[in-house]
């Protein structure tokens, strides 16, 4: 018996608690994009650069407090600066729409075109990014580090295993609950979110019922903004802020849209989660797991892991390439929000 | 090929920013600029073949620029016999193992109707028999990175001229291609770019993580050179004689003899360094003057006309019999193979080969902007971007460094805003990059030289 708590311990150490902070960090980035996609119609490769950016500014707010003795006690600063990183994105969005995605949309480009200007977008944020803060490695975090240390819950309940909880992966997973909630709330009984819906769903048609388009557009770049700060100050905080990080971010986050089914938030959410847990589960070495789980003589002697990890990285697109050739319209059908 | 007056302007604009470049920061910078200038040119023209074309997004271009430096690897470095004893045999189990899988896969799926057991007993051989594959192929590979791991612990290559991998490198990145394509050309568009690009990624990361094929991220250095070494070159008599004929008159003006054999050194060894980045040079036109020609041959060709025809209404293409299908894979294994020439000549001109040094940003995008830019659907545009963005990806540092002098100089030398902006002087090139692809495409969206529509 006791083996069998050791083994889910580590179970829900190494991959479950992990796999959950991930999964939402990813599943808010993803939720951008299919938002973009679902009434913009086209695959945003600057969101990346986007929630760095906003993590960017949420740090330089965070490092403004710091030396000002502002905090918030076991909290981290980041997140009194968080909402300041917020307007910050949306302002950037919003610019972004304006000068450069307004006069596409009103060309009615097609969705390739689009896809090459935000391109061009990426590499201007990048470079301003890179301009303002450099490319170190950036520790934000303060306040208390853990919530629960490994020691202390091995004391605690006497097991051979312990569970560390760590503040940023608690903190990850309250806000996500709250902006997720927030989010499908807005979009099922709000008058502007079902007008986003309608918008989504067949644009001709919610033009002709009065829907104002640039309303809809200022809407989206709006939840957009919120999203990606808060995804990207999420993940700096958790795994330390570096710049160029991002960059390989939009690749899993795209895949996870994809897998939800783009278009479709309540399939981004989900796929979120599958990209990360497929990723931590097929490059985690199971060997502990299997010694206290089975009995001495038929112990594994290898590390029990089926890919190193390495690969991580090409997991969540073997995943992608799959589901792209057996359902190419994600898990839950997608084009519409 | 007759050149209309306005390209001739652009093929005089890219000679003279050489030989401007050559008599401002001296020739061997231009000579360096010059050849990652046709590289990327020759990179250029591969992207532009399946994209300027025939509308095929190819976001892959990194890792077919991978895949020739690979075959740069294995077709020059000498072979490491002690490493084959090691573990080739085991490697030759696996490898045969894995296509009696392939096999066994594929017999089942012809032969077992019942989608259902077909899934289970497809499910089942795969995994005992990846496990099996996994067993050998991990030994192998454990003793092969064991066999000297500091200089080699890998398998070597043929030991055969690196020339040869120009054409290697093409046919490993049309091997790949094939495979991308076979499996993902049938997406939309842009579902195409995020997978091509994802999948490059995973090439990547494969060479950076199997170090028996290549090293990994140990990278591999010293390949041979197709060019001659500067100090052979040195010590050679007819390089000397040459050197001296060539700067007679300046020579013959210092009197003191030992001040003239000073002299002299230091040109044979300026001219030594120039004379092997002028070959490299020649041999890199030569190859990019013969991809732009048959390039332009197979656009006017009827095949040509059917591609342009397959972009602009593919409907309409099917309607008249073609498939659709099969013309977008083969030029899309065309426009990687072109990309894995140009990733070979890109090994060879280093010297090296370091995987982890392929970035998207660097080896994907700036060759997508070149495309944009120079103008898609056209060959002389395609070189042409490819020319002038690598050459502003350069100069981009000098002129920021420039420009920001200028606009701060009012600012004390000490001004911590003057150095924090000189500090970061290399990352304004990202925004130069992403300036230029705004405005080309907003104002002309076709590119700078474009696509010249024929009817006959």
């Amino acid at each position: 018996m006791i083996d069998f708590l050791n083994s889910i311990i580590v179970l829900l150490n190494f991959i479950i608690i992990p796999g959950i902070s991930y999964g939402s960090q990813l599943a808010l980035g993803a939720l951008g994009v299919t938002f973009v996609y679902a009434i913009l119609r086209f695959a945003n490769f600057a969101h990346g650069e986007i929630m760095s950016f906003g993590a960017m500014i949420t740090i330089l707010f965070t490092w403004f407090f710091q030396s000002q003795n502002i905090g918030l006690g076991i909290l981290p600063t980041a997140l009194l600066a968080l909402p300041i990183g917020i307007i910050a994105t949306i302002i950037l969005c919003i610019i972004s729409d304006k000068f450069v995605f307004q006069y596409y949309r009103y060309q009615k480009s097609v969705p390739v075109v689009l896809a090459m200007v935000s391109i061009g977008v990426m590499f201007v944020i990048n470079a301003i990014i890179r301009i303002i803060i450099g490319t170190e490695t950036i520790k934000f975090s303060d306040g208390q580090k853990f919530i629960m240390k490994a020691k202390q819950f091995k004391v605690m309940t006497g097991l051979n295993e312990g569970l560390a909880l760590k503040s940023s992966q608690v903190i990850t997973i309250l806000i996500t609950i709250l902006l997720l909630t927030f989010t499908f709330w807005f979009l099922q009984k709000t008058k502007t979110g079902k007008s986003m819906r309608a918008f989504s769903d067949n644009e001709d048609l919610a033009l002709l019922s009065g829907i104002n388009p640039d309303r809809v557009v200022f809407t989206t770049w709006i939840i957009v903004g919120v999203l990606a700060c808060v995804a990207g100050t999420l993940y700096g905080l958790d795994k330390s802020y570096k710049p160029i990080i991002y960059l390989n971010l939009v690749l899993p986050i795209f895949a996870s849209a994809i897998v939800g089914g783009i278009g479709s938030p309540f399939g981004a959410v989900v796929g979120g989660y599958v990209i990360a847990f497929s990723e931590i589960m097929v490059t985690y070495a199971y060997k502990k797991f299997f010694v206290y789980l089975l009995p001495n003589s038929i112990e594994p002697t290898g590390l029990v892991q089926l890919l190193s990890t390495d690969y991580k990285f090409a997991v969540s697109f073997s995943i992608l390439v799959i589901v792209l050739l057996i359902r190419p319209s994600g898990i839950f059908k997608g084009r519409v929000l | 090929m007759k050149f209309e007056r306005y390209e001739w302007l652009a093929i005089t604009i890219m000679i003279s920013l050489f030989i401007f470049v050559g008599f401002i920061q001296g020739w061997s910078v231009s000579l360096v600029i010059l050849n990652m200038c046709i590289i990327s040119a020759i990179m250029t023209m591969g992207v532009n073949i399946s994209w300027g074309y025939a509308g095929v997004i190819n976001f892959g271009v990194m890792g077919f620029l991978a895949m020739g430096g690979l075959a740069a690897v294995l077709v020059s470095y000498p072979p490491i016999a002690e490493s084959w004893q090691a573990g080739g045999r085991g490697l030759g189990i696996s490898f045969a193992l894995l296509i009696v899988l392939v096999i066994a896969v594929m017999y089942i799926n012809k032969t077992v109707i019942q989608k259902r057991n077909r899934y289970i007993l497809n499910s089942l051989i795969i995994f005992f028999g990846i496990l099996i594959i996994r067993h050998f192929y991990l030994n192998a590979t454990h003793n092969i990175e064991d066999v000297n791991p500091a200089i080699a612990g890998f398998l070597g290559g043929l030991g055969l001229p690196i020339i040869f991998s120009w054409i290697v490198g093409g046919l490993f990145a049309a091997g790949v291609a094939f495979v991308i394509g076979k499996v993902a050309l049938g997406l939309r568009s842009d579902y195409l770019a995020i997978v091509t690009l994802g999948i490059s990624e995973i090439v990547v990361s494969v060479l950076k993580h199997e170090e028996w094929l290549s090293r990994g991220v140990k990278n591999v250095i010293g390949l041979k050179r197709p060019v001659p070494y500067e100090i052979d070159l040195q010590n050679s008599d007819w390089f000397i004689n040459l050197v001296t004929y060539l700067n007679s008159s300046k020579l013959n003006n210092i009197i003191d003899v030992n001040d003239r054999q000073q002299v002299l050194n230091n040109l044979i060894i300026d001219g030594s360094g120039i004379f092997v980045k002028l070959s490299y040079a020649i041999l890199f036109l030569i190859v990019m003057l013969i991809i732009f020609y048959f390039a332009n041959k197979a656009q006017l060709s009827p095949w040509g006309r059917m591609m342009r025809a397959i972009r602009d209404n593919e409907t309409a293409a099917n309607a008249m019999g073609k498939d659709v299908v099969k013309q977008h894979l083969i030029i899309f294994v065309i426009g990687a193979a072109i990309v894995g020439v140009a990733g070979a000549m890109l090994v060879t001109l280093d010297g090296l080969f370091t995987p982890s040094g392929y970035r998207p940003l660097r080896f994907t995008f700036i060759i997508w902007i070149m495309v944009i830019v120079g103008g898609s659907g056209n060959n002389l545009g395609a070189i042409f971007g490819g020319f002038v963005i690598w050459f502003s990806w350069i100069e981009a540092a000098p002129l920021t460094t420039f420009i920001i002098n200028q606009l701060t100089i009012g600012l004390e030398p000490t001004n911590a805003l003057k150095l924090h902006l000189l500090d970061s002087v290399p990352y304004f090139r990202y925004l130069f990059m992403g300036l230029i692809l705004l405005l080309i495409l907003r104002y002309r969206p076709k590119g700078i030289i474009p696509e010249k529509v024929r009817h006959s």
